[in-house]
């Protein structure tokens, strides 16, 4: 409709229109053999360095100390898998714990922020409006200047959020960027729509939430992720403003016990003694749970991402 | 923007706008009020988080010139002057070599970082099959999404001593490479992270900018007889220029900003020589060591740095004919 994110509807019917594949435009040359295999390779060669970390690492975390004492460290292929290490993490203790702050993080910090930027940009969204000038310059100035690690500490604890855990999300919960995407989503949504319901008497809020939101799921959708992953992989908030370790997300326990490769006993694991399964794979299925959450809403987001996403961003 | 919403009437004008009695100015303002205070109270939570934890964390930038004492607070600081930042112009030691690091790793990655993802949307802009193109683009924009905690871990667990990489070695019976916690291999480790996690997705913005490229320019070119090389000289690159003339505008604001989280959590075997740079150094000096004052006069002056940086490198590209971040 707009050209700015397409909907899956659209896009099908532009697959309908272009069934050929590979089909190439009259100007362009034939590519030669050996182009094309340069190509193949270099793409290839790329994707398989995103690929096999991630296999090493589902693999062992299901593999048996047998393997993994066998190949050293990581394995590729595990003939017995097993889930004894996930059921370790899982049977609370450290890990649980830390999963069920980040999800909870995520979950609430995700709404608040969509909500507040979905109405700051619908109140940008018109230009010529009461004070729009002033603060469309005041957002777009927090990109340009970032106040500082110390001071935001200062105001942080000021307002007593030290060891809170809204001190990982109420600092970041309007992200500008996020804003002007949205904006520039809005602004370009058709005006005969929301002349017509103002006609019939909507308000703005009924506009907003009847007209606009329908309309706006790609882009709700994207921004959406945005911010699910950056407080999902909140590490450096979580270190700076959450002094005791009970409170710790998995992001920063991952780096306690993967990264820096503390071990894991019983204590942490809450699990019986005897059969505890190997670190590596208890290390290895604590990196897995971390990446899943991204890995399960990627694919559902992913088709969003089109190409004037970032340019609309850039014009405003 | 063009093609803004065009639904509201001029204030005072539209057909059902109240008669205006009133003088006019403030009549025209009562009016707006009344037309625009839904639109107001929805900006009212973003302005607030804003307000509060950008604008006046600006002001906690006092403390630069305070002895800052945590137990006092800023209004019982005593007020030193410009001491603090004697750091920053008498040179000292550890403030200039995080300042030498972040310069170095700067140059490095605007060298070797930047333009990667250029060429790699150009070869994924070659490609015909959109299939294998969808397919190619959502694996290698994947790793964007992870955070610095799992790069770094799955970085060490290819690469470090008991990782995937030497183990191979070590069975083929070729030794070891130390590849993590050498300090001299430590500025390459982490431009090889970046250029893992962010090439991929960096192309997004190229391959946009290539899909609006005019075709007919192509077809032009065609029959001016241009081959492929001819056509990326004097049609792909010109067009894709000011992308990445911006994108570069960008970066250089960033210059002296270079992987925090990712630095953080990889000092601890490589020491602070190789790898502090300046935000590790407010963190580590500020935050851990408690010189609050010094700390926040570093940071003061970075980010008033960038800023120049970002005007100054906007202002170049005007003057070379480019569009910019913002025009005008």
């Amino acid at each position: 409709m707009t050209g700015l994110l397409e909907t899956t509807a659209e896009r099908r019917a532009r697959r309908k229109r272009q069934p050929a594949q590979d089909e190439r435009p009259a100007w362009m040359g034939r590519q030669p053999r050996w182009a094309t295999a340069a190509r193949g390779v270099l793409l290839t060669a790329a994707c398989l360095a995103v690929i096999v970390p991630f296999v090493a690492v589902v693999m062992t975390s299901l593999a048996p100390q047998r393997d993994i004492s066998a190949r050293g460290g990581l394995v590729l292929f595990t003939s017995e898998p097993s889930l004894a290490a996930y059921r370790a993490v899982l049977s609370g203790g450290v890990v649980t714990r830390a999963l069920t702050v980040s999800v909870v993080v995520t979950a609430v910090g995700t709404i608040l922020s969509l909500a507040c930027t979905i109405m700051l940009a619908y109140a940008l969204s018109r230009p010529g409006s009461l004070l729009h000038k002033p603060i469309l310059l005041m957002t777009l100035f927090t990109l340009l200047f970032n106040p500082g690690m110390i001071p935001m500490y200062l105001i942080v604890k000021q307002l007593g959020l030290i060891d809170n855990l809204a001190a990982l999300i109420l600092p970041v919960v309007v992200n500008a960027f996020n804003v002007i995407v949205m904006r520039s989503f809005f602004l370009e949504l058709p005006g005969e729509l929301t002349e017509s319901a103002k006609i019939d008497g909507a308000g703005e809020l009924r506009i907003l939430t009847s007209i606009v939101l329908p309309l706006s799921k790609a882009v709700v959708a994207v921004v959406g992720l945005f911010y699910a992953v950056a407080y999902w992989n909140a590490f450096f908030s979580a270190l700076l403003y959450l002094p005791s370790p009970e409170k710790w997300p998995l992001q920063l326990v991952l780096r306690t016990f993967v990264v820096n490769q503390t071990p894991l006993g019983t204590d942490e694991l809450s699990a019986s003694t005897e059969s505890l399964p190997p670190q590596a794979s208890i290390q290895m299925a604590i990196l897995v749970m971390s990446v899943i959450p991204i890995l399960i809403i990627y694919p559902f987001i992913q088709k969003h991402f089109s190409k004037g996403l970032l340019i609309g961003a850039v014009k405003g | 923007m063009s093609s803004g919403i065009k639904v509201r009437p001029e204030a005072g004008a539209g057909p059902g706008a109240p008669a205006v009695r009133e003088p006019r100015l403030r009549g025209q303002l009562a009016a707006r009020w009344q037309r625009d205070r839904v639109l107001l109270v929805l900006a009212v939570p973003g302005v607030v988080v804003l307000v509060v934890f950008h604008y006046l964390p600006l002001l906690g930038n006092v403390i630069a010139f305070q002895d800052y004492q945590p137990f006092l607070g800023i209004s019982g600081s005593d007020f030193v002057g410009l001491s603090n930042f004697s750091v920053i112009f008498d040179g000292d030691p550890e403030f200039l070599n995080a300042l030498v690091n972040t310069l170095v790793i700067t140059m490095v990655q605007v060298l070797f970082v930047f333009p990667l993802p250029i060429a790699l949307a150009l070869v994924l802009n070659t490609m015909l099959n959109e299939r294998a193109k969808r397919l190619t683009q959502s694996i290698l924009y994947l790793p964007h999404f992870l955070s610095w905690v799992i790069v770094v871990a799955l970085f060490q667990q290819m690469f470090g001593n008991g990782g995937m990489l030497n183990e191979w070695l070590r069975s083929a019976d070729l030794g070891t490479f130390q590849i993590i916690g050498v300090p001299e291999l430590f500025k390459l480790l982490i431009t090889s992270q970046v250029i893992w996690k962010d090439t991929g997705w960096s192309t997004i913005i190229f391959l946009a900018a290539l899909s609006k490229v005019d075709l007919n320019l192509y077809e032009a070119s065609a029959i001016d007889r241009a081959g492929p090389l001819r056509q990326l000289w004097h049609v792909t690159l010109p067009a894709i220029r000011p992308v990445i003339v911006l994108l570069l505008i960008l970066r250089l604001g960033d210059s002296l900003t270079v992987g925090f989280e990712q630095i953080l959590l990889q000092q601890g075997p490589v020491g602070a020589q190789a790898s502090e740079v300046l935000d590790t150094y407010v963190y580590n000096n500020g935050i851990i060591g408690g010189n609050w004052g010094v700390s926040a006069a570093v940071g003061l002056v970075k980010g008033l740095v960038g800023v120049v940086l970002v005007l100054g490198a906007n202002r170049l590209a005007h003057a070379m004919g480019e569009r910019g971040v913002y025009s005008k």
